[in-house]
């Protein structure tokens, strides 16, 4: 049996995580206060995933550049990916929180989408 | 849209405490809310704040700080409350009297029924850590570097090292690698990290970027640019230990070392502050000492999550509301009294409506100018005379009295102003 230690990144309370493991399936959590803490700790330790948030440029809105998000969590491995896909790209003002920007990314099946509303310079 | 001479509630500042307060205080019945904020959007610092893990409370959903913003400020438009943009408040009384000076309107004196202080807070800056060596460009507060690249849209450098791990500091090292610099080593002078655990999981950790506890900075190198900075181990007491100085490469130092609750109004009001916090001492409404000011968010103390300081707004803005109501009702009690014709001023300035009802009230007041023959004096509401009485003539020297009857009370409740005037005889 191996035992994993992480700090849950669910939420701010940073509960400290042990997960032991029976070659490459989870046997037992310890550590979490909540349910949210045992599906991050299962993911953790087979395949870490993470939100992205970065910006898309944005020539002719009010600043040049749009904060936009991953609405789910993508594989951490495919970071680098998302956010070459993202800086590939130029969007136009105006948009709304929330528009799609990139529908499926780099099919990972969730979507990139903007984080405020942007109107035009 | 013009800007009213008097508000119920005005709010300083339009980042997460000041527009949860605005939204609060409209919702608890205040008629005229007035947000004042000096950037050219509302939101404040969340503006900024592109990372997400704002919101698990309040809306139960993972959201990046526009986003987060977005939604109160979606709902603050919603509800019918003024906007103040561009605008610095630059002197607050005690008694809610605000000097503004504002892009659009220029100077204007405002009247709060109540005030919500939502200031926020300011990043400590290197003057406050005292770090030796020269001052070359390539020194910023990692707050200025997150503009810069979320919102702006400059690179402040290549190769960083970070001093502090605060939130914003750590949240900046993934940020950078994000937007492809090197960020070389997190120093932290204290034996514990200073932000979240899981800050340090996905901004640091997954990233590969070192972080070094009671570690600091003993100098800067570089004249014009950054060249590099020399890192010393320290002891308990945050004494150097020689010999453990380390020479790191960089072009770029960003300091992530602490907030400081933003108060130079609130001290204009009269506002007490506690040492310990840097913010205003407060009541459980966010009541500070002086009556009818609130202070809500970091500007009272600084919060680790947004959602608080959202928490902290509403009970600020309920309260606010509740004040300027009560305020607005003891305020409409009274009646003001008008010096008119020949009337240079009249003591008391003011009259409680229902004062009549408890005995006569004698109003004194001087003449402008002296009257030489028979004069009446009277004392006029909005639509009729309430009492006139003659002398046989007024001197500025000579004070003059007017005795207000309780018989008159019916009379002069159904008035707004009393109005007194004083004229020759054969004028009338």
């Amino acid at each position: 049996m191996e035992e994993k230690n992480f700090i849950c990144t669910a939420c701010p309370m940073g509960c400290k995580l042990i997960v032991r493991m029976e070659g490459d399936e989870v046997i037992k959590i310890l550590g979490n206060r909540c349910r949210r803490g045992e599906t991050y700790g299962r993911q953790e330790a087979i395949a870490p995933q993470r939100m992205v948030a970065t910006t898309v440029r944005i020539p002719n809105g009010f600043y040049p550049l749009l904060p936009v998000y991953t609405k789910g969590t993508i594989p951490k491995s495919r970071i680098p990916e998302v956010l070459a896909k993202i800086r590939a790209i130029e969007v136009s003002a105006p948009v709304k929180a929330e528009d799609v920007i990139i529908p499926n990314i780099i099919g990972t099946g969730v979507d990139v989408i903007a984080s405020r509303d942007m109107p035009e310079k | 849209m013009s800007i009213k001479k008097q508000y119920d509630v005005v709010v300083i500042g339009a980042g997460p405490s000041g527009l949860a307060a605005a939204i609060e205080a409209k919702k608890g019945g205040a008629d005229d809310v007035l947000v004042i904020e000096r950037d050219v959007e509302l939101g404040g610092i969340l503006l900024q704040c592109i990372h997400n893990g704002f919101g698990l409370q309040t809306f139960k959903e993972d959201l990046p700080g526009p986003e987060y913003a977005q939604r109160f400020i979606n709902e603050a438009k919603s509800l019918g409350i003024t906007f103040l943009m561009d605008t610095m408040v630059m002197d607050v009384t005690s008694q809610r009297k605000l000097y503004l000076s504002s892009k659009d309107f220029g100077y204007l004196e405002v009247d709060a029924h109540a005030i919500v202080l939502a200031m926020g807070c300011r990043e400590r800056s290197r003057a406050q850590v005292r770090i030796p060596g020269y001052r070359p460009n390539g020194v910023f507060t990692a707050g200025t570097a997150q503009r810069w690249v979320n919102v702006e849209g400059f690179m402040p450098g290549n190769k960083f090292v970070i001093l502090g791990s605060g939130d914003i500091g750590m949240i900046m090292a993934r940020r950078l690698t994000f937007e492809g610099a090197k960020v070389e080593r997190v120093l932290e002078i204290q034996s514990y990290l200073s932000g979240l655990s899981r800050n340090y999981v996905q901004c640091l950790e997954d990233w590969g970027i070192p972080l070094q506890l009671r570690h600091t900075i003993k100098k800067i190198h570089g004249k014009n640019r950054v060249e590099a900075i020399e890192s010393v181990a320290v002891d308990d007491k945050w004494n150097f230990i020689p010999g453990t100085e380390e020479i790191i490469s960089c072009d770029t130092l960003l300091l992530s070392v602490g907030l400081i609750p933003e108060n130079e109004l609130s001290k204009k009001a009269g506002v007490m502050l506690d040492p310990v916090t840097g913010g205003p001492f407060v009541d459980e409404h966010f009541q500070t000492n002086v009556p009818g000011i609130f202070a809500a968010g970091n500007v009272v103390h600084v919060y680790d999550l947004v959602d608080y300081v959202s928490m902290a707004g509403f009970e600020a803005g309920k309260s606010a509301a509740e004040f300027a109501l009560a305020e607005k009702e003891r305020a409409a009690r009274y009646i003001p009294l008008k010096a008119g014709k020949n009337v240079r001023y009249i003591v008391p300035h003011k009259l409680d409506k229902k004062a009549l009802e408890q005995g006569d009230i004698s109003l004194q007041m001087r003449v402008t100018q002296p009257i030489e023959e028979d004069v009446w004096l009277e004392v006029r509401g909005e639509e009729n005379s309430i009492v006139r009485r003659s002398e046989r003539y007024v001197r500025p020297g000579e004070m003059v009295t007017i005795v207000l009857k309780s018989s008159m009370a019916a009379e002069v409740e159904k008035t707004g102003v009393l109005t007194v005037d004083i004229y020759p005889k054969s004028e009338a």
